[in-house]
């Protein structure tokens, strides 16, 4: 594999709510197959950059860069780029009206137009590896929070995107539901998947990440690997943020 | 005693005047319904685009309709349409009430729309499914089982608000009790026994939009 390709770039982003200026000259790549974490206090702007990658939000300024191509929201039709950038939410956002399985077929048939038959298998297929195939014909509401999320996750994959991004993806789980979840994002990781993680799962973020973002009010002040990063922060702020969470 | 008995005698004789007039009535509603949501969903869209101007229209639509006596619509739209094209009583009548009924469901649908998570856009979004692939197969689906109560109680409304066709001469229901009561001098008689099939009918539809929300709530 090659790992010297770039999947993302982002230069200078900037984005604006109203007066807030909630991220500030964002710089960060993500290389093919990489796992990079993003840290930070809540309301730090993690969300809102994982956001601007899929362009469920606008930047207001900087360039996006998606394999070695600038998207540029005005000319780019975001549908397709938002194809090859998987998203798992925090609450899921699975279809209620649909099973396990009508959730993971539902965009390759109406979006790819890969044939019903073909999404199924590949659905089947993605189902069981997340570990749920006694669950295929069963509708969200009968499974637990990690069960969704793995649901969530065989979704996003179902599109087969160049990166996942994943917000925050345990944080509405109960405790005892969250190492499933986890376990298939370092399974995933394992196979060469592209990732962006926003967690606060600072175990998850040491073993399975590459390269860890810390992220300060909308500006992201110290990166580095997780060894680095963990035990030896350079920033005072950094510092504090860990004793807290660690 | 007598007067029972008067009623079931009365009742049985015109049995097969009001069964066909509550085909009739059946057929207005069900006409009107379905036209009804097309209207409701076509100015609830123009509400949802948040440009002014197509807001507006669709504000001033629910104004007239909910301002407005139903038979002052019914009249004007029956001669209005009448007037401009040829057209059977029963579709002008439908149209009419449709009309009425489209204000409502408006309001229904927009309000019902708008109570879906705002993660399922963005969950559509995020696989690439353009705003109307999502609006289609994601979020009306859902709007529309969160509906179905509100337009049960709707279709029950406008089953008996289409007794106002009879003021422009349609036999449906109470047409047929206006007639018969008057032509026999016996109108309490008449009202009493359409009252019946209102009853039934209501009654019919009530279990059915019970039926319909039970089937549909099994994935939520
Ligand atoms: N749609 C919005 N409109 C206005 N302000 C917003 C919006 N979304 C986010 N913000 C603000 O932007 C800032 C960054 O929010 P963001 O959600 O990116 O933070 P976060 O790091 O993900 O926080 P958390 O850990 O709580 O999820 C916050 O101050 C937030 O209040
Ligand atoms: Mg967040």
């Amino acid at each position: 594999m090659d790992d010297k390709t770039e999947i993302i770039r982002v230069e200078k982003l900037n984005k604006y709510f109203g007066d807030l200026h909630v991220l500030k000259d964002i710089d960060m790549t993500v290389m093919k197959s990489e796992v990079v974490v993003l840290i930070g206090a809540s309301g730090s702007g993690k969300s809102t950059i994982l956001r601007c990658l899929n362009f469920l939000e606008k930047n207001d300024s900087g360039t996006i860069v998606l394999d070695g191509e600038i998207i540029d929201p005005k000319t780019h039709n975001l549908n397709r780029v938002r194809e090859r950038v998987g998203m798992v939410f925090q609450h899921f956002n699975l279809f209620p009206h649909k099973t396990v399985l009508g959730n993971v077929i539902e965009a390759p048939i109406k979006v790819k137009k890969i044939p019903k038959d073909q999404a199924v298998r590949d659905g089947i297929e993605l189902i069981k590896k997340v570990g749920l195939s006694d669950k295929i014909n069963v509708y969200p509401s009968k499974l637990s929070g990690g069960q969704k999320q793995r649901v969530a996750i065989a979704r996003a994959l179902a599109m087969k995107p160049d990166v996942m991004l994943f917000d925050e993806p345990t944080s509405a789980l109960d405790p005892e539901l969250v190492g499933e979840v986890l376990a298939t994002m370092k399974q995933l990781a394992e196979e060469g998947m592209t990732m962006v993680v926003v967690t606060h799962e600072m175990g998850f973020a040491r073993e399975v990440g590459n390269k860890i973002l810390y992220l300060h009010d909308g500006k992201i002040i110290e990166r580095g690997n997780p060894k680095e990063l963990f035990e030896n922060p350079q920033e005072e702020r950094t510092r504090e943020f860990l004793s807290k969470v660690l | 005693m007598d007067s029972l008995y008067h009623f079931f005698e009365t009742f049985i004789v015109s049995y097969d005047l009001f069964i066909a007039a509550m085909f009739l009535t059946v057929g207005i509603t069900v006409c009107a319904f379905m036209f009804a949501l097309v209207f409701g969903l076509f100015f609830a869209f123009l509400k949802l685009t948040k440009i002014r101007l197509l807001m507006w229209i669709s504000d001033f639509y629910v104004w007239i309709i909910r301002g407005t006596p139903l038979i002052v619509q019914i009249f004007v739209l029956y001669y209005g349409l009448t007037n401009i094209i040829l057209m059977p009583t029963f579709w002008a009548v439908t149209i009419a009430l449709a009309f009425h009924v489209g204000g409502y469901l408006t309001e229904i649908i927009r309000g019902s729309i708008n109570s879906i998570d705002k993660g399922q856009q963005e969950a559509g979004s995020s696989l690439g499914m353009s705003a109307a692939l999502t609006m289609r197969r994601i979020i009306l689906p859902q709007a529309f089982r969160r509906a179905i109560p509100s337009f049960g109680n709707q279709f029950i409304i406008a089953l008996k608000d289409s007794s106002l066709a009879s003021f422009i001469g349609m036999q449906e229901l109470f047409g047929v009790a206006n007639l018969e009561g008057s032509t026999n001098f016996d109108f309490m008689t008449y009202l009493l026994v359409v009252a019946v099939y209102y009853l039934f009918i209501v009654y019919v539809f009530t279990m059915l939009v019970r039926f319909l929300e039970r089937k549909m709530s099994v994935s939520d």
